[in-house]
């Protein structure tokens, strides 16, 4: 493996983190710095599609807010319901019209693979917006450069996940993207739950260790990272279940009085009741920094795989 | 070897290739993944008695060398099948099947939320192989693990 430059991501696709080496990770951190503050017209005369098979606002304006600050332009559309993936032109027939009117694609799709799929029609960059229950990539970046900055580095610093993490796509590929780094796990949920099997195998593979546990208190004041995440309804076979955990996992100031002092508390947003507004003003706060990281860092990337760099 | 005399109840074979040590009952579907359909003339044996195994299948393709990377495909169904190729009633070559890296094709991903079971694409699998022996399948799509036994065959 050659020295990774600016120039090695150039024309290529960011489908799943786990195309991503460690040194490919640290790269692209370490260059998102220079986007923090950055709007000019490096990407004048580009022109980024969303192609968004299912409606995510929060994704879709973050991407264009990104292409936007480069200088560059964006079309796409959001559809809002299902329907366009049973019916109409196949993924692969949108995908090889939509390359010929942009430079480069970001996809959000319900099903998982999708964007695996539109990156091999496509022959200009896609960046996988979500697909499904699978990856969401630039997330998973983001959270990295968010700890990355608390922290100053990714090594040696504790991480509780909070909620809902046999479904959370979002806690799922961290946990993956974080298995090159030296940090402790702590995983926080009802049973029904918890991080699924393979998971946990994957970090006993790696030669590591975690702790689980279904109460936040045993744990939180050991924690310099507390990554909380929604636990929906629709989750749960049984309503009564839903009931009985529903308040458990709140973020309240007063559960928050012993914690470390630089502990800083991350949520992949929208956020509803998992953590009260009152929690926002406190220094733990960093979920809406988080948020800004968001475009720093979809910069940064729509600049490398676009080879027009900084 | 005694094994050998019994598995020549079918007609002995001058030219072709000889799969033999499929899992009883397999040699049906051994013959689809093959993908072989009319052309040649196919003897099927099922439920021999075997040695080894106790039973088996075992499969005579009559004027036909499969290759090698051909034959792997089989060893997802039957880990243990051999293949031989045969020259004038001799055995030319003759090696065990072993599973490749990467599946194309002929695995459908279980995942029914998986984008190959939506559009029309071929499917393709990552095979890795767990320290106690046991196999497992990723698929390069969605990306989900899969027990061999959880998956179906197209
Ligand atoms: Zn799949």
């Amino acid at each position: 493996m050659g020295n990774i430059t600016e120039k090695s991501f150039k024309g290529k696709d960011l489908v799943s983190i786990r195309d991503l080496s460690k040194e490919e990770i640290l790269f692209i951190l370490n260059y998102a710095k220079k986007f923090e503050n950055y709007r000019g017209n490096l990407l004048s005369g580009k022109i980024l599609a969303t192609i968004f098979y299912e409606p995510s606002t929060r994704t879709r304006l973050s991407f264009e807010s990104s292409m936007l600050s480069l200088g560059g332009k964006v079309l796409g559309f959001s559809s809002s319901s299902s329907s366009s993936v049973s019916k109409g032109e196949s993924l692969w027939d949108t995908v090889k019209t939509v390359e010929g009117y942009a430079d480069i694609i970001v996809i959000r799709h319900p099903l998982e693979g999708a964007a695996r799929l539109a990156s091999e029609a496509s022959s200009i960059p896609v960046i996988n917006g979500g697909d499904g229950a699978n990856q969401h990539p630039t997330q998973t970046l983001l959270d990295l450069y968010t700890i990355s900055k608390v922290r100053e580095g990714l090594d040696n610093f504790k991480i509780g996940f909070l909620g809902d993490l046999k479904y959370g796509r979002t806690v799922h590929s961290l946990v993956q993207a974080l298995l090159n780094f030296d940090c402790d796990f702590y995983f926080i949920s009802p049973e029904v739950l918890s991080l699924p099997l393979g998971f946990k195998e994957e970090i006993r593979a790696e030669g590591k260790s975690f702790v689980e546990t279904e109460n936040l208190l045993d744990v939180l004041s050991q924690l310099d990272i507390l990554y909380v995440t929604r636990i929906q309804r629709e989750r749960f076979p049984d309503p009564m279940e839903y009931e009985k955990v529903k308040n458990v996992y709140i973020i309240t100031p007063d559960i928050l009085k012993d914690v470390k002092k630089d502990l800083k508390i991350l949520h992949p947003m929208p956020r509803v009741n998992e953590i009260l507004k009152e929690v926002d003003k406190l220094p733990y706060a960093e979920y809406f920094n988080q948020s800004k990281n968001g475009v720093t860092i979809r910069k940064a990337l729509i600049s490398l795989l676009l080879g027009v760099t900084l | 070897m005694k094994e050998n005399d019994k598995t020549i109840k079918v007609s002995k074979l001058k030219n072709g290739t000889v799969i033999d040590h499929l899992k009883p009952g397999t040699a049906i579907k051994a013959l689809h993944v093959l993908g072989i359909e009319g052309g040649n003339a196919i003897s099927i044996g099922m439920y021999f008695e075997s040695e080894k195994m106790g039973k088996k299948d075992i499969l005579k393709i009559e004027n036909k060398e499969l290759k090698p990377h051909e034959v792997n495909k089989i060893a997802l169904i039957s880990p243990n099948a051999t293949l031989s190729i045969i020259e004038n009633y001799e055995v030319k070559k003759k090696r065990r099947a072993y599973l490749p890296d990467v599946i194309e094709g002929i695995v459908k991903c279980g995942n029914p939320n998986c984008i190959t079971n939506y559009e029309n694409i071929r499917t393709k699998f990552y095979v890795i192989k767990v320290s106690n022996g046991e196999i497992k399948l990723r698929c390069h799509y969605c990306e989900r693990v899969f027990k061999k036994d959880e998956v179906e065959l197209i």
